[in-house]
């Protein structure tokens, strides 16, 4: 039986499943629900000054794609809208009495360091485990300069972390938005203030959809919209994305990283460990499905470890992320070719369709619905294979290779190739 | 089971059940989809490049295209994309044995063995139109020629619709107090259940420029001579008139009855007026004898076998027909050729085969219904120039022109599968030939 347990800046828990700090970990009865259902940890739902914010009525919007419910999820709630006091002593119970469980608190207050100082020891009090500053919320908190208005100005990263590990002696991980260029200079931000570890994503502003008879964008609150963020599967590709980036500087190498953005199932999970994450947050599969879920991503994960081999998560953290290049290393040498397979195909022309109309005119419609590759015309661009609707009837096969490894630096089409490389 | 009122010394009776049971038994036999089992089956569909199912359909409905309308919420665009190719797409959706057409073509037969269910899907988009009381065409501007249309059954209705769109005038002679032909008459009450035949007539004259002109039959009201020398083209879709007979016993018995005049009979009839046997046998292996006994058997008879003379793979009604019948309590017996029908007091009492295949060689019944095949019955174009005809059916070219100059025909009257389905693309095709040949353009 693999070993789940996992450790993020020096934060333990029984397994990598953490909810996110969203309205699951919103106060003591859901959290109790969810360390009963077995989640290796909770980031509170974040605490600011008080009084509380107030909240919106409609605050969800949601796609839907071909049936599937919730592909991506919008919100446009703020952070907690009750009382401080009221968080503190329900964080401080509910830790009492599920001590192997990592009790993170996210923090959000404003941009001053006496609001800082105010609150850190407040939260120290409860026994918590370590505060998440989120740096992240891209709506509401973000127009009274907070949120993702910290975490978009690198300095007030800096800062900010910088206050905080000045103030506590807890672990300090910084929540990171997605809503900036370039994700490694908040990142580095965070590690030059002394973050104990970042975590990301946060949400993607959005706007879900538009009602065509109201004229209103959604989610509406009395005929009008506004931006909220996105998460759910939708994100998890620009998740993987952003933790890759970080997981590879060289500048943050051993930053330990809280993955999170579109963790529906253990695989999802095992994707962003493997991409360098220690370990998962999770926030729209439990508000999609309920606690429970967590119940299938730990057995999935821990089959699948015991398949492959892994004893504990160190044994397979960042193993993708080695092969996680630039563009300009990818060989150019390597080629891979479609191939059909006769017996497999049900003859829906999809392949045909799309590699005819849109891609390189590399599938020949053969009388009775027979397709075929034309090898000689194949790129290899896997479209085919996407649009298949039928699992393992195209496959891309690789190639004997033609010659060694070719890089754009190396080929001659470059301009500004390496003077290194002679002249053909 | 209800009461029997049993007249001393008949077998067959009326109100074997009660009118619950009996308005249950009719009802539509494959309920329609709800808004979001449509979609969800909507979203099954691949949107084929060249989809196989497209083919397999005797009219060419772009089936990927009105089920990605369904798909996206465009069910009036759906409907209109069905109707443009088949103005009876209400009724296919209910009558096509699908099996054999669109759904066995489908790809997801060949990946799972469960095709999009592209008749249901048909219903759903067809009957958002029609329960709105729409008609998605408008007609092009008179073109001042005049067709006779005779027989105002699918294939006949096809064409006169068709025709009418492109702005001609047309007048339809029909030989019965009501139009639809076997949609009307013939197919089975729970496959049109209600009054849909009428109502899908309604909304096929929505469209303006039809007169259907009842009771005037072809051979006794007027002549193809007449028609011909009034109308600019005529086209016949004249259907099957005459069953074939089999001769079983030498004076007639009561309770024996050729299957198709059964059928018609509970169609025009409350089905608690309805007599049928207690024990019932059906002769015969095709979809008319499934019809037949499944019918008796909703009716109230306690025992309806269905007696086929050869095998069950020869049988031409459709495997999963077949099925049904047996999943209905039908039993059906193959390898059994009827010799004779017994009688006794003028009315029939067993059947009593050659060879007794898979069951004994007197079968007692107190009713047998026959449905050994329908025929095309020239008659009515005897007189005068009549078009040729070759194995008992109406001869035409592809575009469904007979022998005679501007004399169509199409339907059950023509060569081909005798299929609803093919009826209106015979219909549809003749009022395009028609149209092509009255306006020169080809
Ligand atoms: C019992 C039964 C069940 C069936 N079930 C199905 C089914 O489930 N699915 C399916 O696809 N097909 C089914 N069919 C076949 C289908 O009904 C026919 O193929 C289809 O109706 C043929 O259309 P048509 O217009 O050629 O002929 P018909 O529907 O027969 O219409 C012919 C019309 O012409 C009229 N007419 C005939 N002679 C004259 C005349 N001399 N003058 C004026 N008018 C005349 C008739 O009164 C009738 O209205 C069934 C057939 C039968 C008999
Ligand atoms: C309704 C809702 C409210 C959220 N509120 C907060 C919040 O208060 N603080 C925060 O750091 N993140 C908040 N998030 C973001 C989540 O913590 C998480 O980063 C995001 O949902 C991505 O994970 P997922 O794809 O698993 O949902 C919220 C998300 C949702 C859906
Ligand atoms: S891989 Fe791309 S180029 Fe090759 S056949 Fe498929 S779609 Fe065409
Ligand atoms: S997409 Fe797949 S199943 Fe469809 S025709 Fe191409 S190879 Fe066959
Ligand atoms: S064959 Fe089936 S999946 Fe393909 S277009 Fe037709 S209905 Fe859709």
């Amino acid at each position: 039986m693999a070993d789940l347990r996992c450790t993020i800046g020096g934060i333990r828990s029984p397994n990598p499943f953490w909810l996110a700090s969203a309205p699951p970990t919103d106060k003591e009865y859901n959290v109790r629900r969810a360390l009963e259902a077995g989640w290796g940890g909770v980031v509170w739902k974040t605490l600011g000054e008080d009084p509380p914010v107030v909240n919106v009525s409609s605050r969800y919007g949601a796609v839907s794609y071909n049936g599937q419910r919730m592909a991506g999820l919008n919100n446009i709630e703020l952070i907690t809208d009750r009382p401080l006091a009221t968080n503190l002593a329900e964080i401080k119970r509910v830790k009492r009495d599920f001590p192997d469980r990592a009790m993170v608190v996210s923090l959000m207050v404003p941009c001053v360091e006496a609001s800082w100082k105010a609150i850190l020891p407040l939260v120290e009090q409860t026994g918590c485990d370590g505060i998440e500053l989120n740096f992240g919320c891209p709506h509401g908190m973000s127009e009274r300069n907070m949120g993702a208005a910290v975490g978009q100005v690198p300095d007030y990263v800096e800062m900010v972390t910088r206050w905080c590990k000045q103030n506590t002696r807890m672990p300090v991980i910084v929540k990171l938005t997605p809503n900036i260029t370039n994700i490694l200079m908040p990142a580095r931000a965070a590690l030059a203030g002394g973050a104990d570890a970042v975590s990301l994503i946060n949400t993607v502003q959005s706007v879900t959809g538009v009602d065509l008879d109201a004229m209103t964008p959604l989610p509406a609150v009395d005929g009008q919209g506004t931006h909220g963020g996105y998460c759910g599967p939708a994100v998890k590709p620009i998740a993987l994305r952003m933790l890759g980036d970080i997981a590879r500087d060289p500048v943050m190498r051993g930053l330990p990283i809280s993955g999170m953005g579109g963790v529906s199932g253990w695989r999802d999970a095992a994707e962003f460990i493997a991409m360098g994450a220690s370990g998962v947050q999770v926030c729209t599969a439990a508000m999609h499905h309920g606690f429970r879920i967590v119940t299938e991503m730990i057995d999935g994960l821990s089959h699948w470890m015991d398949g492959k081999g892994h004893a504990s998560l160190e044994s397979f953290r960042g193993l993708a992320n080695r092969n996680y290049v630039q563009w300009g290393e990818l060989n150019i040498n390597f080629k891979t070719i479609a191939k059909i397979d006769p017996s497999l195909c049900i003859g829906c022309g999809k392949c045909y369709i799309a590699c005819e109309d849109t891609s390189h005119q590399s599938i020949a419609k053969l009388p009775g619905r027979v397709y075929e590759v034309i090898d000689a015309e194949c790129v290899g661009c896997n479209l085919c294979a996407h649009v298949c609707p039928v699992d393992d009837c195209i496959t891309m096969v690789p190639q004997a290779a033609t010659g060694p490894k070719l890089t754009w630096g190396e080929h001659p089409n470059n301009p500004h190739r390496s003077a290194a490389e002679t002249v053909s | 089971m209800g009461e029997t009122i049993q007249a001393p010394g008949l077998r067959i009776a009326c109100g074997r059940l009660d009118a619950g049971t009996l308005a249950a038994n009719f009802a539509d036999a494959h309920p329609p989809l709800s808004d979001s089992q449509a979609r969800i089956e909507a979203d099954r569909c691949y949107y084929c490049y060249d989809a196989p199912c497209i083919e397999a359909c005797p009219t060419g409905i772009d089936i990927p295209s009105f089920i990605a309308k369904i798909a996206d919420g465009n069910l009036r665009g759906s409907a209109e994309t069905i109707l443009s190719a088949n103005i009876f797409g209400g009724a296919c959706a209910r009558v096509c044995p699908t099996e054999i057409l669109c759904e066995q073509a489908c790809v997801r037969t060949a990946q799972e063995s469960k095709p999009v269910t592209i008749g249901l899907l048909q219903r759903h988009a067809t009957d958002f139109l029609m329960h709105r009381g729409l008609h998605p065409f408008a007609r092009a501007p008179e073109t001042g020629r005049h067709v006779a249309v005779v027989g105002a059954g699918p294939a006949g209705l096809s064409c006169a619709h068709r025709l009418a769109m492109l702005g001609h005038r047309v007048t339809v002679y029909e030989a019965r107090p009501k139009a639809g032909g076997l949609n009307e008459y013939g197919v089975a009450a729970y496959k049109l259940a209600g009054d849909f035949a009428q109502d899908e007539l309604d909304f096929i004259l929505r469209i303006g420029g039809i007169t259907i002109l009842h009771d005037r039959r072809l051979g006794r009201d007027v002549t193809l001579a007449s028609l011909r020398a009034t109308h600019d083209a005529v086209f016949l879709g004249l259907g099957h008139q005459a069953v074939r007979v089999l001769s079983l016993s030498p004076e007639p018995l009561a309770g024996v009855m050729d299957a198709v005049g059964f059928i018609e009979g509970l169609r025009q009839t409350a089905k608690s007026g309805v007599a049928v046997g207690a024990r019932v046998v059906v002769v015969g292996g095709g979809n008319t004898a499934i019809d037949a006994a499944m019918q008796a058997k909703r009716l109230g008879a306690s025992e309806v076998t269905i007696a086929y003379r050869r095998g069950a793979e020869h049988m031409s009604a459709t495997g999963f027909e077949q099925d049904w019948a047996r999943r209905s309590g039908i039993r059906i017996r193959t390898w059994c050729a009827p010799k004779a029908l017994l009688g006794e007091g003028g009315s029939v009492s067993a059947i009593l085969f050659e060879d007794g295949g898979d069951g004994p060689l007197v079968e007692p019944a107190d009713m047998v219904l026959l449905a050994v095949g329908q025929l095309f019955d020239a008659t009515p174009l005897q007189e005068g120039l009549a078009p040729a005809i070759a194995q008992g059916r109406i001869v035409v070219d592809a575009h469904g022109l007979t022998s005679l100059p501007m004399v169509y025909a199409g339907g059950d009257c023509t060569p081909g599968t005798d299929l609803t389905v093919s009826a209106v693309q015979d219909g549809k095709v003749a009022a395009l030939s028609i149209h092509a040949a009255l306006t020169g353009s080809v």
